[in-house]
């Protein structure tokens, strides 16, 4: 989530919390509930690097809060991200190397494990439907967020589909 | 068996061959299956598999070669076209994936006729026809044609005239194989709002999507039940599942 953080503090200064807000009215319930510890850790690992500073704000009552700003060297990191393009989603995952080594082992059955695999994946294509049936309509964002996740689940699925039908025509 | 305890529908055995030209089809080789009553059952597989056919089976719209359907604890073994017709008015309704409405009929009409079909007076049938459209978002579209309409729209009517006569089950055969996504959500939404409300539902299709609105899912391949899972929604036992799909890497 470095970037990301970075990307929200390009039109302004913002500390911890602030960012986490952010991070939750973009997202929505796609993205229930960010990390706050993990983004502290990441504002602190991006000020190492010289990406971002922070800043002492005194607050009357409460402990000084840490404003954070993009530095020159922040700006850079995020124009680059911006030009170059994102990595395709892994398809020699741990499933694949499982069911390809299944007969070699002896210890599990092909058909079987693409069985269970499906069950997990319709499990969590059905708890993204709830999740987009709960979702505010308009926020667009969340919505185009879960709709990929449940078109990449789908493919997954129909490649489950396709293993299926092939070793199916083996036995 | 009384009728309240049967499961809505029971299949044993059922087997179906084509034969056409070349090499005969084994579209259903062996299928047992128990639909109790408000279950949201999915049946999904590739295409060819054989699926359309089950349906096509358990709807009466094709006999089988061999086995038994049982309809509320009802052997249908006796059924001729003719009965299966009845039934298809008073305890199946069935949408397809071309909507198959009556083209030359309103959109009202197309609703109300098999109401009208299955002796239920005008006015009542009027009524049924008015809550429902008005309940599916096509309040207004009374007069108009089908063939007026978008296909989410047509969809909708089909789904309005399989649940006029309240079946006990409800068939749906990949009906959002032919709408967008945006008329696939609806499709879903709405088959999900009626089972919430008791309506047992067997829903074949090959999109994912629409499977995972059901609380089992079958996977059927090659004319077999491959697999057969309830969907409980709940939480995965590990940091994967929903968390992992969408969640921003380190």
């Amino acid at each position: 989530m470095r970037l990301p953080l970075l990307a929200l503090l390009a039109r302004g200064a913002a500390h911890g919390y602030e960012l986490k807000q952010d991070l939750e009215q973009l997202l929505g319930s796609a993205y229930p509930q960010p990390n706050v510890g993990q983004i502290y850790v990441t504002l602190g690992r991006l000020e190492r690097s010289g990406l971002i500073e922070g800043e002492d704000v005194e607050q009357s009552s409460r402990p000084n809060k840490k404003v954070y700003h993009l530095t020159d060297a922040g700006r850079e990191a995020l124009r680059a991200w911006y030009e170059e393009t994102a990595d395709e989603p892994r398809v020699r995952d741990e499933f694949f190397m499982k069911l390809a080594l299944a007969p070699r082992t002896g210890l599990a059955d092909q058909i079987a494990l693409i069985n269970k695999q499906r069950r997990q994946y319709l499990n969590t294509m059905r708890q993204l439907s709830k999740l987009a049936a709960a979702e505010d309509r308009d926020n667009r964002i969340a919505h185009l967020l879960i709709e990929g996740a449940m078109l990449h689940l789908q493919a997954d699925l129909d490649w489950l589909e396709r293993c299926q039908e092939e070793l199916e025509e083996l036995e | 068996m009384s009728e309240s305890t049967a499961p809505v529908l029971r299949a044993e055995g059922l087997v179906k061959t084509h034969h056409g030209e070349g090499a005969p089809a084994h579209a259903v080789r062996g299928v047992d299956l128990c639909v109790a009553r408000g279950e949201f059952v999915a049946i999904t597989g590739p295409s060819g598999a054989g699926k359309s056919t089950l349906l096509h089976l358990l709807g009466g719209l094709q006999r089988p070669d061999a086995g038994s359907i049982w309809l509320d604890g009802e052997c249908t073994d006796g059924y001729g076209e003719a009965r299966w017709a009845v039934e298809r008015r008073r305890r199946i309704g069935i949408v397809f994936q071309f909507f198959n409405l009556v083209s030359d009929l309103s959109v009202a009409d197309n609703v109300e006729l098999p109401a009208l079909l299955a002796g239920v007076p005008p006015r009542k049938a009027r009524a049924e026809r008015e809550a429902l459209l008005a309940e599916l978002g096509l309040a207004g579209k009374e007069r108009s044609m089908p063939g007026e309409l978008s296909g989410g729209e047509q969809q909708r009517v089909a789904l309005a005239r399989a649940l006029v006569n309240h079946p006990p089950l409800l068939l749906a055969d990949e009906p959002a194989g032919s709408l967008d996504s945006k008329g696939t959500r609806e499709v879903m939404r709405l088959l999900s709002r009626f089972h919430q409300r008791g309506q047992t539902i067997l829903l074949v299709t090959h999109d994912a999507r629409l499977a995972s609105a059901a609380d089992r899912v079958i996977s059927f391949f090659d004319g077999r039940i491959a697999d057969d899972a309830e969907l409980d929604g709940g939480p995965p036992p590990r940091r994967t599942g929903i968390s992992g799909v969408l969640e921003l890497k380190d």
